[in-house]
């Protein structure tokens, strides 16, 4: 067949996410606990976690988690093409619990690299070089997919319901001072491994609940920037968008909220004039990237978790402190599992982000250039 | 007109194409059918104290028949026919007994009525069902707000210690419309006076734009309308000057048309009054003749040396746009359009209307306005430079559905000529190049153009205006959309049926069911 075609799976979900904003890593007892009090939002098709904070022995080397599906032609496509662009410096199979109730497990390695530039490639930053090479992996390589590819993070994620994924990948014996994660229940096709949340570039990454009907307009946007959108599945434009606003524009998260849910007209005329001409700017220029439909997010980064829902709130999205633990979850019954007593929860309006950042220096700080292999 | 010579003493070999039916025992005999036809259609006869009907003359506009009190009159395509044959059609055999009668070039109105693929037609849109809830536009807000003109690859911001968000960008200069639903190029000179002005109060009243045409803007509307309309220049230059380019809300440089691509247009000078000669600062009674090219265009260089005048002109607070026909290569020329500084591309469709246009050029000339959209949108994303300019799509917009599918397929908003001009009376007789039109809008006898009146015709337009837009509303609801920008290039939002694998392939969607 010549035409492309692009496949979106639509999904409903539950979220949650836990940070503790001095940077002290906890381990995901709570959180594992808090997603699976949600079972009932998920039908057992997709279960993921991002953890920050994950590999401080590595922290200065892009971790790349890669799923490999059918025989060993991807895997070895994929470590010559690895090898050929970057050192890497360590490389293992994912442990996993072979107990655990997750149908068809893929092969998942994890590779720990620093990117080996040449000629033209030295042009670009480390970031952006890892983008491309995450791009030609997905897009050319098949059956080869990139779960996570962030520094001193991962993503572990898979068919089965969130807790099942979590014993797969003996999620107990990890540590990380920002975890997400998210219960999936896909309304088309099967579910399978590649298309669970969270979605990753780099170090950022996205659960998402709802159904974005301005998809093909935000993923035709993004292309013009060279992503692709592989992962057949309409929440990896929000990760996408999130990477080119944040990281390669540099706009603040308060702008980003207002880029992917922005006012209504009527109510931007109502603010006063320099908030007015900003917002109308941001509506005018990131048109394309207005994610419309029903959604509720949960993006973070290192440093960063932030909780976003659609601009009329088609989604639920609450938020709960207790000390120096944030908590954003699709319920409130499920923070209040893991910590009974909060100094405050709430819910917030439709398009106002929650933005939860550490508290000063905290030891998950963003790691900007690599140390050179010795 | 040549071949006017030859019909005082040659025997017309013509079938009439109409048939009037006259029910005498309705007809009262008020003339009202004589007064209304331009083309002399209907007679009195004292003596017999009858009505007759000359029915050669029929052009089938129907103006006799709405306007008859009584409803006496049916006015109908002629049944005879000549022997059945696929080749040589009733069509094709009386053009070209018109052509050994006149000598002439055949000449017709309005747009394309060939039978070629019209693709709204194929096209179906998507609804929310379960998973994504579809949007009520009368209880939850629904926004078509629409800005046209450059936009920057990003913005630049900074967070201020004050909490404050700067941003050191440019913007470019946008014009917003608050319907994705503009009027297409209709100058004045080729409709009434009153037509025009019918077009920029409805434009106005509704947020919209209107657009000029090549004919000029009339002075007396500059201050009132000037703010809603796209002037243009075009290869004749009539009536640009400053004042004219900088009443407006952009610029247009009009390249070609759809309707007929690749030649000129000519507005005798019996049609060139006072006003229009005003209008378009020429000779009052001079023929008005835009050249086929602009003569200071022959490359896309030169588009841009006219492009950045007109800027310099207009102190860069003006968008351009750069019309053209939609003809093979348009992807490659969209493309260079923008990189020679167009802010907007107007495409306009092979079914795109005239007031005048020789009949095999408009008949067989360009591409649908659908693959047009389709393949320019995909070229301009291909390299980067989609959100460089905004897409004007025009020709064969017929209802608001058309218009949704236009923006899904990556459109940003559309030009509306001969639904407007239906809004407004028309119907599409064909007969515009005759200058007798009944209807009043493509004329200038003032006899007829009074017919027009404009708090009516435009009320008319807003009408049409208010419907389309209330339409589109509901569809984006349906889809889950509640801002048209989330429908723009949203392809997902559409399935082909009963198109072939390349069609799809050009118009980048899937097939029903896929």
């Amino acid at each position: 067949m010549r035409r492309k075609m692009y496949e979106k799976e639509i999904s409903a979900c539950s979220i949650f996410g836990a940070m503790n904003i001095e940077g002290e890593r906890f381990t995901g007892e709570g959180v594992i606990k808090a997603i699976a009090n949600m079972h009932l939002r998920g039908n057992g098709l997709g279960g993921g976690f991002a953890i920050y904070g994950l590999y401080p022995e590595y922290e200065y080397y892009y971790a790349l988690h890669i799923m490999f599906r059918g025989n060993e032609g991807a895997k070895k496509e994929t470590d010559a093409l690895l090898n050929r662009s970057f050192d890497v410096v360590h490389d293992e199979e994912m442990p996993s619990g072979e107990r655990a109730n997750v149908p068809d497990p893929p092969l998942v390695w994890r590779y720990f690299v620093a990117p080996d530039k040449k000629g033209k490639d030295k042009l670009l930053s480390d970031d952006d070089y890892v983008v491309q090479k995450v791009m030609d992996i997905n897009l050319r390589i098949e059956n080869a997919h990139v779960f996570s590819s962030g520094k001193n993070m991962g993503v572990f994620k898979g068919v089965g319901y969130p807790e099942d994924v979590a014993e797969y990948f003996q999620l107990d014996s990890y540590r990380g001072h920002i975890w997400t994660a998210h219960g999936r229940f896909p309304t088309n096709t099967q579910g399978w491994w590649g298309g669970a949340h969270p979605f990753c570039i780099l170090d950022w990454t996205v659960a998402h609940n709802g159904e974005i009907s301005s998809y093909g307009t935000n993923r035709r946007y993004l292309e013009m920037f060279g992503y692709h959108c592989t992962l057949n599945t309409d929440s990896e434009v929000i990760a996408y968008a999130v990477d080119l606003l944040m990281r390669r524009q540099n706009l603040p998260m308060d702008v980003v909220a207002k880029i992917f849910a922005p006012p209504v007209w009527e109510a931007i005329e109502r603010e006063e004039e320099s908030k007015k001409i900003l917002l109308a700017m941001l509506r005018r220029v990131y048109a394309p990237l207005l994610i419309n439909g029903p959604f509720a997010v949960i993006i973070a980064h290192h440093g960063e978790m932030i909780g976003l829902t659609d601009r009329i709130r088609l989604r639920p999205l609450t938020a709960g402190v207790r000390g120096k633990m944030t908590y954003l979850s699709s319920e409130e019954a499920a923070i209040r599992l893991v910590s009974k007593k909060l100094d405050r929860a709430w819910t917030p309006n439709g398009g106002e982000p929650i933005v939860v950042s550490l508290d000063g220096g905290g030891r998950g700080e963003k790691v900007d250039e690599v140390i050179p292999f010795a | 007109m040549e071949g006017e010579e030859e019909k005082k003493w040659m025997k017309s070999y013509l079938l009439p194409e109409f048939i009037i039916e006259r029910n005498e025992d309705r007809c009262i005999k008020c003339k009202v059918c004589e007064r209304q036809c331009a083309f002399e259609t209907h007679r009195y006869d004292e003596e017999l104290d009858r009505m007759f009907s000359n029915e050669e003359s029929c052009v089938g506009c129907q103006r006799c028949a709405v306007f008859c009190p009584t409803n006496a009159l049916t006015v109908k395509p002629n049944q005879s026919a000549y022997r059945p044959n696929y080749s040589w059609t009733g069509e094709r055999i009386s053009d070209l007994t018109k052509q050994a009668e006149t000598g002439a070039v055949l000449l017709t109105g309005s747009g394309n009525d060939r039978p070629y693929p019209i693709y709204w037609e194929h096209l179906l849109l998507n609804a929310s069902q379960v998973t994504n809830p579809s949007i009520d536009p009368l209880r939850e807000p629904m926004e078509l707000r629409t800005f046209l003109g450059r936009k920057p690859d990003m913005l630049e911001a900074e967070l201020m210690d004050d909490g404050e968000v700067r941003i050191s960008t440019e913007m470019p200069p946008n014009v917003m419309v608050k319907t994705p639903i503009l009027f297409s190029a209709l100058s004045y000179g080729a409709i009434s006076y009153q037509a025009f002005k019918s077009l920029a109060m409805a434009a106005s009243e509704y947020g919209t734009l209107f657009n000029t045409g090549e004919g000029g803007l009339p002075k007396d509307l500059r201050k009132e309308y000037g703010k809603n309309a796209i002037v243009q220049c075009a290869s004749g230059r009539f009536g640009v000057d400053l004042e004219y380019l900088n009443c407006s809300a952009a610029v247009e440089i009009k390249i070609g048309q759809g309707a007929k691509p690749g030649i000129g247009g000519h507005l005798p000078g019996e049609k060139v009054s006072c006003l229009i000669a005003e209008t378009r600062m020429i000779p009052a009674g001079t023929d008005a003749l835009s050249p086929a090219p602009q003569h200071d265009i022959y490359s896309i260089e030169d588009l841009s040396a006219l492009i950045y005048a007109l800027k310099e002109a207009t102190n860069y607070e003006k968008p351009v746009s750069v019309k053209i026909a939609a003809v093979h290569n348009s992807a490659a020329i969209a493309s260079g359009m923008v990189r020679a500084g167009a802010d907007i591309i107007a495409l306009d469709g092979l079914r795109g209307g005239t007031g005048a246009a020789p009949k095999m050029i408009r008949d067989n000339v360009g591409i649908p306005i659908e693959l047009a959209i389709s393949s320019v949108d995909e070229r301009l994303r291909e390299e980067g430079i989609r959100n460089r300019c905004s897409i004007l799509a025009a020709g064969g917009m017929r209802c608001s559905a058309d218009v949704v599918k236009a923006i899904a397929l990556g459109a940003d908003a559309v030009y509306i000529g001969t639904a407007a001009l239906i809004a407004m009376g028309c119907t599409l007789c064909q007969k515009c190049y005759t200058g007798k039109c009944n209807w009043g809008i493509c004329t200038q006898d003032p006899y007829l153009a009074k017919r027009i009146n404009p708090d009516i015709a435009s009320r008319r337009l807003t009408n049409l205006l208010r419907a389309w837009s209330m339409e589109i509303k509901e569809m984006l609801g349906g889809m889950g959309i509640n801002a048209i920008e989330s429908l723009r290039g949203n392809r997902d939002h559409l399935r082909g049926v009963g198109l072939q694998e390349w069609e799809l392939e050009v118009l980048g969607v899937k097939g029903a069911g896929e």
